[in-house]
């Protein structure tokens, strides 16, 4: 598995409000002006749609066995071909893409909430920071899946647990670049305006850093989310995270194993949709770190 | 330089005492009794009363942890429940396929991502980088089980020319071993190419900005000579860290492709440990590979000095 890209702790400049657009719309015009972000943001786009409809577009019922159908090949009927039941493996697909999706969602608010808090913490309560950085950096010191796993194995196979493994694995990577973030943002002239006027830390913090920070929070959310993704495919895909009867990619892959051999459409579809998925939130996290530090456009 | 190693070696036990703890917790938040857990439900009161006894659940808390300490120092694991035999000796006695995998598909990522890194750096902004970024970011979008399954689809059933899984019969020799290794290597080693390509460009990219670089350039050397003898060498610093973390990445990343090639490494052993319920083993596991992580690190810290004498500590 491979380790998320940093995303730069350096927080947006916000001199664009001077020429009347909002930051907001800059970025989208820095993330549009790049062809092969709009590819992927349209990929996107229509990846989460299906999610988002699937009940209503799913051409199959996903779970209805047809046993006269089974393991039948890509057809104008089925797409995406049968199963080793008869199940639509199209259907199949986009309900997994819902739980899938789901799953990287929920991962991303877990790692950003607690991340941010302590990063917070960290970067503006200078006693706490070395406590909360050594237990980061301890929690960082296990490979991602490793310690998933092991969060599995006491915490039982199911979508919450999922959920709850991989936020506790990601929040220390959220936290690093919110406290380093934090750490630049908190020697500001306006955060010594306010100190100085008497603001409360909780009102400094939240009111005056934390909106400062939504740049590095939001592309490591983009990386922290496509890597959800493929860490519970292959969770799932091991035994060890979403029960195998609830059809996630990575819970359809791990089905296939043992037929497919014969059927390769049935490792094939559900493969190309976690790469479709990852590849896409992978670039369009590559072009809001460089649209959100003027600096890497430079480099890269 | 010394006192600086000593310095990192005093992080890395404060780092290593949090990571105990963080073991020695994972293993206590298991919902219910352990004990029962592990043995399932057709254990006996009694059954589950000495398994108490023998992992030291009936003593407090703190004291447990203590006693853990106490072992970790004495390099004891513990016994695995369902082998009978000590962790360690468990783990031993794969890690060697484990890290012959590790090692092979850190060579195969370095073969990718270095070379095409380079590259792509060399002649920036023209196709050949943006291929290159394009391959570099689906490599590292694919999940290593779906490359392996599709390499044992294409390149062990329909094409035979290597096993489809396993590490050959006892007797088998080096060249066997490695044999069936080359798929397995290849799964891994693909996706985790990908971190290593985009960091040497990025890295190349900003020594190639240099003005020694310049010079050279207008000093009148070829090319080839500015980027790999000029260039490189200082990027290398950036690109050892990588590979360096690739490697301690790809020893987890070896449970995943293990399972696929039905391999009987750590990564196997941890799995099967993780569906029996074999605490023991998952924290002798999760220890040993995190303490693994902590020391490449350590070690490619400890690099840069013989890398790059500009380094001094």
């Amino acid at each position: 598995m491979a380790s998320l890209p940093a995303a730069s702790a350096t927080p947006a400049p916000s001199a664009s409000k001077a020429r009347g657009r909002s930051p907001a719309a800059l970025i989208l015009r820095q993330l549009l002006r790049r062809p092969l972000v709009v590819v992927a943001l349209v990929l996107l786009a229509a990846i989460l749609a299906v999610a988002a409809s699937a009940a209503w577009i799913m051409p199959y019922d996903p779970m209805k066995m047809d046993i006269l159908s089974r393991m039948k090949p890509p057809s104008s009927a089925h797409w995406f071909g049968t199963d080793e039941f008869g199940r639509d493996v199209m259907s199949r697909i986009m309900q997994g893409a819902q739980l899938s999706l789901l799953v990287g969602l929920l991962v991303v608010v877990v790692a950003a909430v607690f991340g941010t808090l302590i990063g917070l913490l960290a970067g503006y309560v200078r006693p706490l920071d070395g406590v909360l950085m050594r237990l980061t950096d301890a929690l960082m010191a296990f490979p991602d899946i490793l310690l998933a796993i092991a969060f599995m194995a006491a915490l039982g196979p199911s979508l919450f647990n999922v959920v709850l493994a991989l936020g506790i694995v990601y929040t220390p990577r959220v936290a690093r670049v919110v406290r380093a973030a934090a750490l630049v943002v908190r020697e500001m002239p306006y955060v010594e305006a306010a100190t100085a006027l008497g603001a409360a830390t909780p009102r400094i913090v939240f009111l005056h850093i934390l909106p400062n920070l939504m740049s590095p929070l939001v592309v490591q959310a983009t990386f922290i989310f496509a890597y959800a993704i493929l860490t519970e495919a292959a969770l799932s895909f091991l035994g060890v995270g979403v029960p195998p009867t609830t059809p996630t990619w990575g819970n359809m892959i791990a089905g296939a194993q043992q037929y497919f051999q014969q059927a390769d459409w049935l490792v094939l579809f559900p493969g190309l949709a976690i790469v479709a998925t990852v590849l896409a939130l992978q670039i369009v996290g590559d072009g809001l770190r460089d649209a959100l530090d003027p600096r890497l456009q430079k480099v890269t | 330089m010394f006192v600086y190693i000593v310095r990192r070696l005093a992080g890395m036990m404060v780092v290593m005492l949090i990571v105990a703890a963080v073991v020695f917790v994972i293993a206590r938040v298991v919902p219910g009794d352990p004990a029962a857990v592990m043995l399932g439900s057709s254990a006996t009161p009694e059954d589950i009363a000495a398994l108490r006894g023998r992992l030291g659940l009936d003593q407090p808390l703190l004291g447990q942890f203590l006693i853990y300490l106490q072992q970790i120092a004495r390099f004891d694991l513990g016994e695995s429940i369902f082998l009978n035999r000590p962790v360690a000796q468990a783990l031993a006695e794969r890690s060697e396929l484990t890290a012959m995998l590790t090692l092979m598909s850190v060579g195969i990522a370095v073969i990718i991502g270095v070379p095409v890194g380079i590259l792509s750096a060399a002649m920036r902004g023209r196709w050949v980088d943006q291929a290159a970024i394009g391959v570099a970011m689906l490599a590292a979008s694919v999940p290593s089980f779906w490359i392996g399954l599709t390499l044992i689809k294409y390149l062990a059933v329909d094409l035979p020319w290597f096993p489809v899984a396993g590490y050959g019969p006892p007797d088998a020799g080096l060249l066997e071993r490695l044999r069936h290794l080359v798929l397995p290597a290849i799964a891994l080693g693909i996706p985790n190419s990908a971190l290593i390509l985009r960091f040497t460009r990025t890295s190349m990219l900003d020594v190639l900005g240099d003005d020694y670089v310049r010079t050279a350039r207008a000093k009148g050397l070829s090319p080839l000579v500015v980027v790999l003898k000029h260039a490189l060498r200082n990027a290398m610093i950036p690109i050892l860290t990588v590979i360096g973390l690739t490697a301690a990445v790809m020893i987890a990343g070896a449970i995943v492709t293990e399972t696929v090639f039905g391999l009987p490494g750590v990564g196997n052993l941890i799995v099967s440990a993780v569906l029996r319920r074999d605490y023991p083993v998952i924290q002798g596991a999760l220890l040993v590979v995190s303490a693994i992580y902590v020391l490449i690190n350590l070690s490619v810290d400890l690099l840069y000095a013989v890398v790059d004498p500009r380094v001094r500590y």
